[in-house]
């Protein structure tokens, strides 16, 4: 059997989530219809139930009660540890979410086993192999994972969260495993306000205007702001812009800042390096604005304009408010 | 006094082209050069403004090759006040060997009354990604982590930690002992400077053997994902090409 701890926001459970479902049905397929059981540790929306039964859940685990009301990565993978000793489940995976690999990296060590981060494919089932990325996307890694259980990571964006072709009506099992009270010294212990800026709004716009050390300082984002802006979208930024202090850190896109998946991604004077492509390449669409037409980026994209960004963003605006915008 | 231990692995700087070893279990720098991974700069600057703050030491450590004393002795430029260098062959290092082996050191420090209050590590290293090793720390050492810090503080022996959450700002407060691996954004790190170059060729480098044979990762081999052809449509030069992105946004219904 798998296990998958998933996870929910507001809306029910997260896009990665569904997406890691859908890798954990193929690998049920592939072992004959082995049935998946999922976890989940705290609040549960409403519409979390029905989206369990349209993507082929068969068990619920939800876990809550006071231990569990504030986050813990020990203690969330001690509930996930008594789950698996129970259902004796081979395979427990979570999204590649920074919990997801938290969770996944104390329940690996908890049980002395492996754990792949970022698995995007399975090649065989005895031996367990996997494909995970490695070095922010840029090469892929071989693993065989030979313990029991298997522990892994999906990668976001690397499965479609569509839905089961035969859904479920999942059994739900109420729980409050005991929680060991050293499991409970690493928790959340205060909270800010909910993020409405920065990342979040990042990872969720639909367009995103991304700027590079081509915006040439740290009064050369105005354009591309007015543009975002235009466009209800977001700015995005290179790592180069935010060490040279030109934009704040949660503004970079990146292995080492936000992935973003928007419909369009507009790259203005961004060379397209590897780290950065890690965490902008699941973009519908890719317009890049660069001086240089043999830059990454540019070759990359979908649709490029090779020119000076301080001239073709200024021009775009105009001719977004000429036609009425 | 605050004594902090701060772990960095040298890793191939894969900002211009990924390489790979001839048998294939790594990523090459051989041509491009080294470096350490953002999150683990962000973990010295975060180390060296403790240990400076309160009187304390920080102490930086590695396990790689003999060159990785080239990462140790940046470190020791920025600041850090001592050096670990667990001398091995990090590709047949294991992310759980690599835990054991920091622990080791931590242990070994401790009997000699030179215990740590945090032990510092990145989130996660840029080229093997394997996002465990400060979580596998914790559980050999039997202390508690928080992880994906960005910034902390430390007071009357409680760390406050901050992290940027999932649904906002999220703060742990943590007795000392305590792991904390590092996300890169909460601290700027700071550039050498000449005096501290100088300093820093000085202090001696501890260099010790791995505590015990390696377990090994998982790894089978590594491979580079085959290079998309170019499928780009030029839509234009300059300015002019303004029209031509206007009517995408409206044929991609953006606006
Ligand atoms: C472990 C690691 C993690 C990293 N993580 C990240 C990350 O999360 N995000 C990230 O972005 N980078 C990251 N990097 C850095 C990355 O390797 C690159 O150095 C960085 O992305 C380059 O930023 P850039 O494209 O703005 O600058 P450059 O590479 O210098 O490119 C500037 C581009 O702008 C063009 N240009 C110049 N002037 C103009 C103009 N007036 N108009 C139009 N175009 C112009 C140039 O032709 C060029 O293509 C990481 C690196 C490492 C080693
Ligand atoms: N060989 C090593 N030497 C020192 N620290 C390491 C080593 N490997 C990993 N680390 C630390 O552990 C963090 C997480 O690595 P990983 O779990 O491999 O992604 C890194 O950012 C480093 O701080």
């Amino acid at each position: 059997m798998i296990l998958l701890w998933l996870e929910c926001d507001a809306a029910g459970v997260t896009d990665i989530s569904l997406e890691t479902i859908a890798f954990a049905r193929s690998l049920s397929a592939a072992g004959g219809g082995i049935a998946i059981r999922a976890a989940l540790v705290g609040d549960v929306p409403e519409a979390a139930h029905d989206q369990l039964a349209a993507h082929g859940v068969a068990e619920v685990h939800h876990v809550s009660g006071p231990a569990y009301d504030a986050y813990s990565g020990a203690a969330w993978a001690s509930a996930l540890q008594d789950i698996r000793a129970r259902t004796k489940c081979v395979v427990v995976a979570a999204a590649g979410s920074p919990r997801g690999m938290e969770v996944m990296a104390h329940l690996a060590a908890r049980l002395d086993v492996p754990m792949a981060a970022n698995v995007v494919a399975f090649s065989g089932l005895s031996p367990f192999e996997v494909t995970r990325q490695v070095a922010g996307g840029a090469a892929l890694e071989e693993m065989r994972l030979g313990q029991r259980p298997a522990v892994f990571t999906v990668a976001g964006h690397s499965w479609v969260a569509a839905t089961a072709d035969a859904p479920t009506s999942p059994t739900w099992h109420e729980e409050s495993p005991e929680v060991a009270e050293a499991d409970l010294v690493a928790r959340v212990s205060a909270r800010g306000e909910t993020k409405e800026e920065g990342p979040g709004a990042l990872t969720t716009a639909r367009v995103v205007v991304g700027a590079g050390r081509g915006a040439g300082g740290p009064d050369g984002f105005d354009g591309v702001i007015e543009l975002a802006g235009l466009l209800d979208g977001a700015l995005g930024v290179s790592r180069v812009v935010t060490s040279l202090g030109w934009r704040p850190h949660n503004e970079q896109v990146g292995q080492t800042g936000s992935r973003i998946s928007p419909e369009l991604y507009i790259p203005c004077g961004i060379s397209g390096a590897i780290q950065h492509w890690a965490g902008c390449s699941s973009s519908k669409t890719i317009l890049a604005i660069n001086t240089d037409d043999e830059a990454p980026m540019v070759t990359k994209a979908h649709y490029a304009v090779i020119g000076d960004m301080h001239e073709v963003v200024p021009a775009v605006v105009e001719e977004l408010k000429r036609r009425g915008r | 006094m605050v004594n902090v231990l701060v772990c960095v692995k040298r890793v191939p700087d894969s900002s211009s082209q990924v390489v790979l070893t001839p048998d294939e279990q790594a990523v090459d720098g051989r041509m491009a050069g080294y470096t350490v991974s953002p999150h683990e700069e962000c973990a010295v600057e975060l180390a060296v403004q403790l240990a400076t703050a309160t009187g304390g030491a920080a102490t930086v450590l590695t396990l790689g090759p003999a060159e990785s004393s080239e990462q140790l002795r940046n470190a020791l430029a920025l600041g850090c006040t001592a050096a670990v260098h667990v001398v091995a062959d990090s590709v047949t290092f294991g992310p759980a060997d690599v835990a054991r082996e920091i622990a080791a050191v931590a242990k070994a420090h401790e009997d000699d009354g030179r215990g740590y209050d945090l032990v510092l590590l990145g989130n996660d290293a840029a080229d093997t990604g394997d996002f465990q090793v400060g979580i596998r720390l914790a559980y050999a050492l039997g202390l508690p982590v928080v992880n994906g810090v960005s910034r902390l503080e430390v007071a009357d022996g409680m760390v406050s930690a901050h992290v940027d959450g999932p649904d906002g700002a999220e703060t742990y407060s943590v007795p000392v002992p305590m792991v904390a691996t590092i996300l890169e954004g909460g601290v700027e790190p700071r550039y050498p400077s000449l005096k501290g170059r100088m300093a820093a060729k000085k202090i001696e480098i501890e260099e010790r053997a791995p505590s015990g044979a390696p377990v090994g990762s998982s790894r089978v081999q590594l491979r580079l994902p085959p290079p998309a052809p170019s499928q780009v449509e030029i839509l234009g030069q300059g300015p002019e090409a303004a029209g031509a992105i206007v009517d995408l946004f409206e044929k991609l219904g953006v606006r």
